[in-house]
Parts: structure tokens; C-alpha cells; sequence
């Protein structure tokens, strides 16, 4: 061990004591103390995000009529007046093609809010954290949530007429149970 | 540079593009309320170069170096004017710029060549100014600084960090004219160094609920993931050095998530929270993005290992052989499951294979470097390679991951790459 000691504990209790020029050997401590407590305010100020369960989701509600409007205004430019796409800015409004869930067969086929997104918590996630591109974070809870009821109707699902925390994450996505987790492990099988 | 090597040309249209690019930036930034005064110099030095670089003069050395004096120490070491490697494509705020693979040896990314991959554009953080909190089922939120992190015991790995969707565009829609850097640019290795994720937790003492924890960026994108426990409690690293260096703005400065083997989406860059969750929070990046959709008409969710590949980065396109006799072909093999443990190397289609050397030493969930000296005999020729991993798994052929995966899937791949060597030794991407 090249002169070295294991003294842990011992040291604290001075029953283990140094030899001149020896080198000890020691355990990390449980933590280190470092950082400072977060406070419920700095928390809450980044603690943005919504889970499929709703939790997360603010106060606040909103209507398909009223997101119609607010669509047209901040949305429209770039996903298109029918959500329909533009460019690279997908589309959002579809629901599965006739042939079925085909993605894997043809590229080419657009997956949208209806056809592939799963989860319609995450429409609320994703609208109020990162869009319009341009003014990210800019809309209000009940931009949002209006936003997104437009976007649900416009795709067909069924929900309620206000869209809340409540609401929203009682809302059934079509391709949902099309998820499935990763079955591969490595090893001789390619999947 | 500029001391009697001119680089590049200058045209009036490029200063055009970079004034309306400076006024687009200058109103951006107003318009959020950020990047007044200092921090608006800061954007606008790093306001990216127009889309097509311009173009090159080639450099002059003197008759005889040794014949005159060279020039003087500068504040930063400079690449030969011989060697212009080159990101591309350029002026991305939402989407992918890659790395000139062809033009590297060894293993080791240049900090100034790592892919990129940004959802809305570079974010440029003030260290000063930088926190991450580390809150949710935790017995005690916590707020660390920059400062912080760098107090805790470092830790230094090689890995590499891989786009999810690296090989898209070569797979779908190959094209003979595509470049190492076209077919498979989205993945870089460097080394980093941080503290590991399980020391900041430890730290915060996480509620036994805990399972999951939800990382987010501090970018104009918010980008969230969820990352199981398990990986958090082990290798999983946030990092703030590349290559010996505080990581560049666009990997994430000041601090990142490093997930080793993991796709590049999840190792969230400019780091702002950890939140100790006990589902995963379905964010648009684990549920519409980084899918991957499957013939039997499901679709698979949090894929994260990113699976055994290789890629030869010479002979490829646009390289071309002078003459018959001796080549390397060499290239990167890496896995996300640890080691590669071989590497083979075709030269007629895939019908006879041929053990190539590693390189050094295989590292987990890094590049590794393999060659095989090649013969070449002056006809066409097929070249190809396969990747082994210490789990058993070999990189699949082409026919095999259409068959498994489908024509249209999505992100992860990593099927076995083909270049066409003609006669006249022009080399093209075959698919």
C-alpha cells in the first residue's frame, strides 16, 4: 500500500495519529455542504414543466373559440393558417392516414397532434415553454390553454368545452397506445 | 492568421448578410428584454458566419521556411493556413451542424469542431450569473453556482456525444456526393471533465419516491428529457470542460448534462434544473421527438442507448486514390453499451471481411479508431465496415435494419455504411 493508512473515524477520535510524512488515505464525507438552499421562490420561477398526470399545470383555462384568434396571430406565420405546415415548421393538424400508423414504412407521412402526439399535457409543455420561436415563453396560462384547446378540436379529439389542469390531462390521445418501450439490450439481436 | 496568409475573401454580399444579421439579433434581443449592453457585444461577436463559407485562396509558404524567420507567438495557436476543416452547414438555430469527420485522426474532437445541435439557436449564459437547482422529491432543494460545481471532486472521461438522429439524411436519401461529415457528422468525442450527477443528488438527499429526474436547458428552447434514476445515480456527469477547456457556448456553456452512451438530445447543454420526479414527464422530446416508429405500427419510447456503429472516414467521398498499392481505410467505430472489442473491414460488398486494428485502446462509449492496411488492387471496389461491441452485438447490414427498423423510421441509425471505389480511384457514399 505504498506506507499508506486507512485512519477514517479514528482520525476524529485522535486515536489514529499521523507519522511524519505518512499519507493517509481518506473516505469522502456524506456531502460536502456546498451549494446554498433553494428557495420556494427561485424554484417556482423555473419550475415550469407539466407532466402527462397534469401535475404541473397552472390555474387557468381556455376555450377552443378563443384560442381560434390567438392562433391566427401567433401561430399561423409559420405552421400555416390551417396548421398545415410551412418548411421545416411541422405540421399539426391530421389525424392518422387511412392506411394506418405507417410511419415507419413512408417518411413522408406528417405526424402531427392527431395522429402521433400521445400525450395532450404535452401540447401545454411545449406551447408555453418554448413557442412562438421568435418570443419564446411569451404566452400567458390562458393563451396557452386556449391554444391548445383549438389545436385539440382542430385534430378532432374529443374533450371537454374548457380546457383546465383538470381537463387536459383527462384528454385520451388516438396514438397513445401506440407507445411501447425500448426492447433493446444489446447482445446478438438486432431490434 | 493575417500576417501575409490571406484566408478568405471578403465579398460585399457576405457583409450584407452579416449586417441584417446583426440588426435581426439586435431587435431579438430587445424584444425579450435580455442582452442589453455587454451581453448584446457578446451575441453579436458570436453571430455566425454567413451560410456558405467564402471562399478560400490557397496559402503561400515561403520557397524555404528555414531560410527566413517565422512569425511571432500570438495570444492563440492557429491551424496550418493549409488546414481549413469547416462545420457545415452553417447559420442553423434549429437543427444540426456537423462535424468534417474525414478531415480528423485519432479520436479526440477539436472543441471547435463539435457537431451541433441546437432547438432555438446558441444561448450565451453569463458564468456569473449561471445556477442549477437540483429540487422536486429531494429532502433539500439546492442551488448551486458555477463556483459550486467546480468544488466538488472533478471526474475526466472520454465519450462521445451523438445526435439521435445522426445517419438520417445518408439513410433515407443517399446520395453518392455525400462526405463523411454529410452521412454521419452528428457525432463527436471530446474529453470531459465535471462532477458526477449522483454527488449533486447525494447532496440533496433524494425522497425514496424518487425515480426519474427531469433535466432542463436554460436556452430559448427550455429543452427538458426525462433520465431514468439509475443512469443518474451512475455514470451520468455535468460537465463543464472540453478537451481541457470550459465547454463552448454552442455545447453548453457554462455547464452540461454528459449522459455516457446515451443520444445527444438527452445531455440537455446550458443546464438550468434537475427535478427528482417519479414518472417520466412525456416532454415533447420523449414523446413526438426521439421515437422511433416500427414496422408492426408501434412506436418506440425512450430509446436512449445509442447502439454499436462505425463509420470509415477514409477512403470517402470527395478523397480519390492516386495510384494502386497500400491504403489505411480507417475510421470510427463506437457503442454506447462500453467497449468496442472489433472492428471488420470489407472490401468486396460485405462477402469477405478482414480484422481491422484498433487503435490505442477502445474506451467505453468513446471513439475508437480502427484501420486495416488495404492492398488495393486498381478495380472498383465496395468498402465497407462492422462494429462489434462487448455485449455480443455487430453493427446490422443495411437490408437487415430496413427489414427491423422500416424504410421511414425515425432516429438511431446505425446500419453498416458502403463507399463505391471506381477504377479511377474517385470514391462516392454508395448508401
Amino acid at each position: 500500500m505504498n506506507g499508506r493508512r486507512l485512519c477514517i473515524g479514528l482520525l476524529l477520535v485522535g486515536a489514529c495519529r499521523a507519522k511524519e510524512n505518512e499519507v493517509l488515505s481518506e473516505d469522502p464525507p456524506a456531502t460536502y455542504g456546498l451549494g446554498r438552499t433553494a428557495t420556494p421562490a427561485e424554484i417556482a420561477a423555473i419550475d415550469i414543466d407539466a407532466n402527462s398526470a397534469g401535475v404541473g399545470l397552472p390555474a387557468g383555462e381556455g376555450t377552443a373559440d378563443a384560442g381560434a384568434p390567438i392562433y391566427a396571430q401567433k401561430c399561423a406565420s409559420c405552421h400555416g393558417a390551417k396548421g398545415e405546415g410551412i418548411d421545416k415548421n411541422p405540421k399539426l393538424i391530421g389525424r392518422e392516414p387511412p392506411a394506418g400508423f405507417v410511419f415507419a414504412s413512408d417518411a413522408k407521412v406528417p405526424k402531427t397532434i392527431g395522429n402521433y402526439w400521445p400525450y395532450a399535457t404535452t401540447l401545454y409543455d411545449y406551447i408555453h415553454r418554448a413557442m412562438p420561436l421568435n418570443v419564446p415563453g411569451s404566452l400567458t396560462p390562458t393563451e396557452t390553454y386556449s391554444l391548445v384547446a383549438y389545436l385539440l378540436r382542430e385534430n378532432g379529439i374529443p374533450t371537454s368545452a374548457t380546457i383546465n389542469a383538470k381537463s387536459l390531462a383527462d384528454v385520451k390521445m388516438p396514438a397513445q397506445p401506440r407507445f411501447v418501450k425500448d426492447n433493446r439490450t444489446g447482445g446478438a439481436t438486432f431490434r | 492568421m493575417g500576417r501575409g496568409y490571406s484566408r478568405r475573401v471578403n465579398n460585399p454580399s457576405d457583409d450584407r448578410r452579416r449586417i441584417s444579421r446583426r440588426e435581426m439579433l439586435q431587435s431579438a434581443g430587445l424584444a425579450a428584454g435580455v442582452a442589453v449592453g455587454a451581453p448584446l457585444a457578446t451575441l453579436l461577436a458570436q453571430a455566425p458566419a454567413p451560410a456558405t463559407a467564402p471562399p478560400v485562396i490557397a496559402p503561400q509558404a515561403p520557397p524555404d521556411a528555414s531560410k527566413v524567420p517565422g512569425f511571432p507567438s500570438a495570444a492563440l495557436g492557429e491551424r496550418s493556413p493549409f488546414e481549413q476543416p469547416a462545420l457545415a452547414p452553417l447559420n442553423v438555430t434549429s437543427g444540426a451542424t456537423s462535424t468534417p469527420l474525414q478531415t480528423l485522426r485519432g479520436t479526440i474532437t477539436p472543441a471547435d469542431l463539435h457537431f451541433q445541435r441546437h432547438h432555438n439557436g446558441i444561448a450565451i449564459i453569463d458564468p456569473a450569473r449561471y445556477s442549477l437547482v437540483v429540487h422536486g422529491m429531494v429532502n433539500k432543494p439546492l442551488r448551486f453556482t458555477l463556483d459550486d460545481l467546480k468544488r466538488f471532486p472533478a471526474e475526466t472521461h472520454t465519450y462521445f456525444v451523438e445526435c439521435a438522429g445522426n445517419g438520417r439524411a445518408a439513410y433515407r436519401a443517399a446520395k453518392p456526393e455525400m462526405s463523411p461529415q454529410d452521412v454521419d457528422g452528428m457525432t463527436s468525442n471530446s474529453e470531459w471533465t465535471g462532477v458526477r450527477v449522483a454527488t449533486l443528488l447525494r447532496e440533496a438527499g433524494v425522497k425514496g419516491t424518487g425515480s426519474w429526474v427531469l433535466a432542463e436547458g436554460g436556452d430559448a428552447a427550455l429543452l427538458s428529457r426525462s433520465i431514468p434514476m439509475e443512469k443518474m445515480l451512475g455514470d451520468a456527469l455535468i460537465v463543464y470542460a472540453q478537451n481541457g477547456e470550459p465547454l463552448r457556448a454552442a455545447n453548453g456553456y457554462p455547464a452540461r448534462l454528459l449522459l455516457p452512451g446515451y443520444e445527444g438530445n438527452m445531455c440537455i447543454k446550458w443546464l438550468r434544473r434537475l427535478e427528482v420526479i417519479d414518472q417520466p414527464n412525456m416532454s415533447r422530446d420523449e414523446t413526438v421527438k426521439y421515437t422511433d416508429p416500427l414496422p408492426d405500427g408501434t412506436s418506440r419510447q425512450f430509446s436512449f442507448v445509442m447502439d454499436a456503429k462505425s463509420l470509415i472516414t477514409s477512403p470517402a467521398f470527395p478523397q480519390k486514390l492516386t495510384s494502386h498499392g497500400w491504403w489505411p481505410v480507417t475510421g470510427i467505430a463506437w457503442t454506447g453499451r462500453g467497449r468496442i472489442t472489433a472492428v471488420d473491414v470489407s472490401v468486396d460488398g460485405g462477402r469477405t471481411w478482414h480484422a481491422a486494428t484498433i487503435v490505442g485502446t477502445a474506451q467505453p462509449n468513446a471513439h475508437t479508431r480502427f484501420e486495416y492496411m488495404w492492398n488495393w488492387d486498381g478495380k472498383a471496389a465496395q468498402v465497407m465496415s462492422r462494429a462489434h461491441d462487448e455485449t455480443g452485438y455487430v453493427q446490422p447490414a443495411l437490408e437487415e435494419f430496413k427489414r427491423v427498423r422500416g424504410k421511414g423510421t425515425d432516429y438511431h441509425f446505425n446500419a453498416i455504411r458502403t463507399w463505391n471505389v471506381a477504377a479511377d480511384g474517385s470514391i462516392t457514399f454508395g448508401a
